[in-house]
Parts: C-alpha cells; sequence; structure tokens
C-alpha cells in the first residue's frame, strides 16, 4: 500500500459529501501530499475520477475492497 | 485557466427540489467553477434562515412511498391532512439514515465556497417576504442582474 499525509473517512457519506469533504482536505494540503480516501458510495467511483480529471490532480490509485472504496489522490 | 461559470434559476421550494441546485452549486464550486444561484419565486424558501422545506405526495404519482402504500394507497388519501408532514419527517429520515447532506449542510458549504446567492427582488416584493428573514450575504437583483453572469456561464441551469 503507498504511503500518504492524510486521510479522510468518508464512509456513509452519499454524492456529493465525499467529493466535497476530500476537497475541504485537499485545500489545506501542499503541492505533492497525497491524500487516502475511504468512502462507502458506490457513485464516488466515478465521482473521484472526475473530480481529480478537473481539478488536475492526480487519482493515483483507486479500488474496491468488502464494499469500501478506497482512493489516493495526489494533490498538484 | 479561466474559471468555468455555472449559472443557476432555482425556482421550487420544496425539499426534494431544493436538492439539484445546491448540490451541483457545492460540487461545481468544488471543481473551481464560479457560481451563481438567482432564486426566484418558491425558490426563496432556499434563502430563509431558518429553512422549513416540505415534501409532498400530493399530485406526485412518481415518488415511491414506504411499505408499498403507492401501490393500495387512494390518490385522494395523499391529501389528507397531516400526510405531508409525516412524509416531509420519513424523508429526512430516509436521507440521514443514507448520509445524504441536509439542506442546511449543503447550503453551508455552498456559502463557504463562495457562491453568490442571487434573491429576485420581484418576487420579495410579490410575496411580501421580509429580507431580514434570509441569510446574511445574499445580494437582490432582477432579471438583468442574472443576465450580467450569465451571460458569459458554461452551463446555464434552470431548475
Amino acid at each position: 500500500m503507498a504511503n500518504f499525509d492524510q486521510e479522510l473517512d468518508a464512509t456513509g457519506l452519499n454524492c456529493p459529501l465525499p467529493i466535497l469533504r476530500a476537497k475541504k482536505a485537499l485545500n489545506g494540503m501542499t503541492a505533492g501530499q497525497v491524500l487516502h480516501i475511504i468512502a462507502t458510495d458506490p457513485g464516488s467511483v466515478k465521482d473521484f475520477e472526475a473530480f481529480a480529471k478537473q481539478t488536475g490532480n492526480d487519482l493515483v490509485e483507486s479500488n474496491e475492497e468488502g464494499g469500501k472504496f478506497t482512493f489516493l489522490i495526489k494533490k498538484n | 485557466m479561466s474559471e468555468k461559470k455555472l449559472a443557476i434559476i432555482a425556482t421550487k421550494g420544496t425539499l426534494d427540489w431544493a436538492y439539484p441546485p445546491l448540490i451541483l452549486s457545492s460540487t461545481a464550486a468544488a471543481l473551481g467553477y464560479d457560481v451563481e444561484i438567482f432564486f426566484t419565486f418558491y425558490g426563496l424558501q432556499m434563502l430563509k434562515k431558518k429553512l422549513n422545506l416540505k415534501v409532498s405526495p400530493l399530485g406526485n404519482p412518481g415518488m415511491p412511498m414506504p411499505m408499498g402504500m403507492d401501490k393500495w394507497f387512494p390518490v385522494l388519501g395523499t391529501a389528507i391532512p397531516g400526510m405531508q408532514s409525516v412524509m416531509t419527517m420519513m424523508m429526512k429520515q430516509k436521507m440521514k439514515s443514507k448520509g445524504v447532506a441536509s439542506l442546511e449542510e449543503l447550503r453551508d458549504l455552498c456559502i463557504e465556497a463562495e457562491v453568490r446567492m442571487v434573491a429576485c427582488q420581484m418576487t420579495v416584493d410579490l410575496f411580501d417576504m421580509n429580507p431580514s428573514e434570509f441569510i446574511d450575504g445574499i445580494e437582490f437583483g432582477g432579471a438583468a442582474t442574472f443576465f450580467e453572469f450569465a451571460g458569459d456561464a458554461d452551463i446555464t441551469l434552470y431548475i
């Protein structure tokens, strides 16, 4: 598992909260740092892809395990 | 990269229809959009300090009802006094249990993200609404104010 600088637990939250919380967390981070997100909303898989693309951050990893979706986003 | 712009006209004042403008605005702001919402007619309910929006099953055949009520409940039954309050309460509970944000939370996120909120002055006058009932930081304007922003918006929605 890759390293990360900050973690966001978005389990139980539904659209658009995981994205909004992630944005808030990224705002407080510096370029190059990595945010680890845990979510249970299946829609978040496509949403985090779209979020990363539109905000110019890198979605380094997107995984699913036992109903939990995890993401690594590197702030640019 | 110049900022993209999203302009929304929000016209509905029910619990369910307040979600689309607030969800889209908060998300667009998070994606870097410059956002303005023009609240007109019943949409002005979304600007009240104390949000008290309701959802009604009346005249809404598309609304899923709990326990298969929509299958056997006569249409007129949805007009029973108290039905609206019950459905509103149930809807709020369901949203909470599914991790859907409350309208208050989404509105706060919009304000925090500096989404511009414009109240339609004409409707405020029409319904004798008291501006002191509205949240702080909103602007008042008319159709021309909307077009000033929407004129070069990338996306414009009427909800």
